[in-house]
């Protein structure tokens, strides 16, 4: 028996050290779930990879856990949308520099029978509006995620004050864009997605797109190489390979052309100085 | 995974993604529960065999833990190996070795808690005859664990059980990354949110599938065992 | 070249043993020497069980002493005990003897033992596919692995049929003649008739007489052992 787990030790020690060895030409980026459910990394990573060997793997967690993420060392390179949150990212050192890569937009979706009447809107703020006076439920993400940050701006921009609506027709549930779809289809409410997201999803029920197009909705992504002065342990040269490629026309190209039913997601603009 | 395939389909054709998904379930959870038992029988034996001051409060947590949120398990092993914690220049965080080591925490207490209750009811029967020949701790120990062995193997299944079912932890240390830490539970998730229900749910079926499997070989395995060892 | 010490005389002096409230043995005070069979008799509940116990070594009296040849504390290895249920590891009748075998004994010597209480056929049987007296008779087998100086046996062969019990008997008969200090309870008069060399009587706890056999059973010393050996019930 001592000779048995001796055997059972040693196969385990094995596999601990395997995995770890193979994976050394690789990079960890932090990006979101909205990006990981669109289905665009699985069209561009192959293509990065082909180029430079480089395997590129994808954490998707929410924008403030992604960021976080970076903070602590455990990614190479964070891949967000929350402009903002970006910039005092790298001012507190903790990226080098913010590039913008593309944006995507936000569609306010909700029930085809359209309480609030907002179909066919230009205006997301009047949208919202109507959505409160009526007290239609609305579904937030909840999760300080880029969308959900995005989603309380335009409440803000509206002069709509939430804390009096949540737990009645506004609900907070605290998780992704998916759930959030999930939820939103299941109770026939109204919610704030981003067209990436909504276009791969699959459980649409009765919803539909309602109100698009407004500026106020474009979404801006952006890539910052964590700062290996703050964690040694950054792979340098392969993640600003990886962002390098992102900003390059190459690149931009590839993200232009990732298509969901012939439809384009994500629009590349690294050249756009003030985006 | 294809769009609108169901994951019958995946399996019949032999779709390789799924396979490798398949592979990593079963390897992360076999080797944390290997690993919970290396040192949880053990532990388990000497929580059984001996009295110190402050034992009775050890078993009792012990068993307590068996039901540990595994989220609060991943979050805890996430702060441990995360660059930033005390065990980050081992640069385990969002690898399969993290999510081992956050199963086997996991599993552990079920393994230990289980299998002191098993050796301590076997000491009962055996004291006397083993105080008799005069046997020595480590050799008690020993004995009472090759003696114990059928129930003990119970005991790993219930520990694969817990790990092959649970997502929270692995979600947590293994970043659910596509082609290298992403599990039957975490895909499951990840299908759901994507609102591909046909999927996860057609996931989850081959994931049930696999633990009868597992289970009803050690069952055989301790059928035969038993036939032979009366 | 001096072998371990011996463990006869093994003294008993006014040893009482207390569960809670209950005395299960009372003062006594007993002498167990070498030569042939000792049998410990008595009513249920009389101690007989509990004093194998405290002079094999395994419970620790609560009051009185106790001495193996002259010394308090012994190690314990000139001593073996045979069980009215002997546990049997889960593994061959063979490996249960193997197992008790001390260090410079090899497998020979195990199944010297086994062919000693007849068991040589089923060396390979697992130990716990055995009948019950085969089962006991293996129980001998491992006790002797040591060649052990006393043999303590508690009511051996309480659960076994005729046939398995003379095949018991018989062993420890052999194992008396072969020079090893027998001390064993009994609850079958018949039996200590056969085997006893001395008789020690308990009631509650207390021993009432301790004698040569043939004394004993001809001429009780007290109106207890005469009702008990009657067959009249001793309260």
């Amino acid at each position: 028996m001592v000779s048995r787990r001796f055997v059972i030790a040693a196969a385990l020690a094995a596999t601990l050290a395997t995995p770890a060895l193979a994976q050394d030409k690789s990079i960890v980026v932090s990006s979101t779930t909205s990006t990981q459910d669109s289905g665009l990394f699985g069209h561009i990573l192959p293509l990065f990879k082909a180029k430079t060997g480089i395997d590129v793997k994808v954490v998707s967690q929410g924008t403030g856990q992604a960021l976080d993420t970076g903070r602590r060392g455990d990614a190479d390179v964070v891949f967000v949308h929350a402009k903002a949150q970006e910039e005092k990212f790298v001012a507190e050192g903790y990226g080098v520099k913010r590039h913008p890569v593309m944006y995507n937009d936000f569609i306010l979706v909700g029930p085809k029978s359209d309480p609030a009447g907002v179909k066919g809107g230009k205006d997301i703020v009047a949208a919202l509006t109507a959505i409160k006076e009526k007290q239609a439920p609305f579904i937030s993400r909840g999760d300080k995620s880029g969308t959900h940050t995005a989603e309380l701006n335009l409440w803000k921009a509206a002069g709509i004050d939430l804390a009096a609506a949540k737990g009645s027709w506004y609900k907070e549930i605290g998780q992704g864009m998916g759930a959030a779809l999930n939820t939103a289809s299941a109770s026939n409410a109204y919610v704030l997605a981003d067209r990436g997201t909504w276009l791969s999803f699959k459980n649409r029920g009765e919803l539909a797109v309602l109100v698009e197009g407004d500026r106020r909705l474009f979404n801006q992504y952006g890539v910052i190489l964590v700062n290996p002065e703050k964690h040694a342990n950054v792979k340098k040269e392969f993640g600003q390979q990886f962002i390098d490629w992102l900003i390059s026309p190459e690149g931009q190209a590839a993200i232009a052309a990732f298509k969901i039913n012939g439809e384009q997601l994500f629009y590349p603009n690294a050249n756009d100085a003030g985006a | 995974m294809h769009d609108g395939a169901s994951a019958f389909s995946l399996v019949l054709e032999g779709d390789p993604t799924l396979y490798a998904i398949v592979r990593l379930s079963l390897m992360v959870s076999l080797s944390a529960t290997a690993l919970a038992g290396l040192i949880g029988f053990p532990l388990g034996a000497l929580l059984a065999l001996t009295r110190f001051p402050g034992r009775n409060i050890i078993v009792v947590v012990l068993n307590a833990f068996m039901g540990l949120p595994p989220v609060v398990v991943g979050l805890a092993v996430f702060l441990l190996l995360s660059r930033s914690g005390p065990l980050g220049s081992f640069g385990l965080l969002f690898t399969p070795q993290a999510m081992i080591i956050a199963q086997a925490v996991l599993v552990l207490p079920i393994v230990a808690a289980l299998a002191r209750q098993t050796i301590e009811d076997l000491w009962h029967e055996y004291r006397d005859e083993l105080t008799a020949l005069r046997v020595g701790p480590l050799r008690r120990v020993a004995t009472l664990l090759w003696d114990a062995r059928f129930s003990l193997v119970t005991v790993l299944l219930a520990g694969f059980g817990r790990a092959a079912a649970e997502v929270g932890t692995v979600m947590i240390v293994g970043g659910n990354i596509d082609g290298f830490t992403r599990t039957m539970t975490t895909a499951i998730a990840l299908e759901t949110s994507k609102g591909d229900l046909p999927l996860a749910v057609g996931l989850g079926v081959v994931l049930i599938a696999l633990v009868v499997a597992v289970n009803a070989l050690a069952w055989g395995v301790r059928r035969i065992g038993e036939i032979r060892a009366g | 070249m001096h072998g371990p010490a011996s463990d006869l005389p093994v003294e008993l002096k006014e040893v009482s043993c207390r569960f809670g409230d209950v005395a299960v043995l009372d003062r006594v005070t007993l002498s167990l020497r070498p030569g042939a069979p000792t049998l410990l008799v008595g009513p249920n509940g009389s101690g007989k069980s509990t004093l194998l116990r405290i002079a094999m070594g395994l419970l620790p009296p609560s009051g009185g002493t106790i001495a193996w040849g002259g010394r308090p504390d012994s190690d314990g290895t000139r001593r073996a005990m045979v069980f009215q249920r002997p546990v049997m590891l889960r593994r061959t009748a063979l490996a249960n003897v193997v197992y008790a075998l001390p260090a410079g004994r090899d497998r020979s010597h195990a199944l010297r033992l086994l062919a000693r209480v007849g068991l040589e056929r089923l060396a390979d049987r697992p130990a716990r596919r055995l009948s019950g007296g085969e089962q006991q008779r293996l129980a001998l087998a491992r006790a002797l692995a040591r060649d052990p100086e006393i043999l303590f046996l508690d009511e051996p062969t309480a659960s076994l049929d005729p046939a398995a019990t003379k095949a018991v008997e018989d062993i420890v008969r052999d194992t008396a003649a072969a020079g090893v200090k027998i001390v064993m309870a009994s609850h079958d008069l018949g039996q200590a008739r056969r085997l006893a060399g001395d008789v020690v009587f308990l009631v509650r706890g207390r021993v009432l007489e301790h004698a040569p056999a043939e004394t004993f059973f001809a001429k009780p010393g007290t109106p207890q052992a005469a009702a008990f050996l009657r067959g009249d019930l001793v309260i």
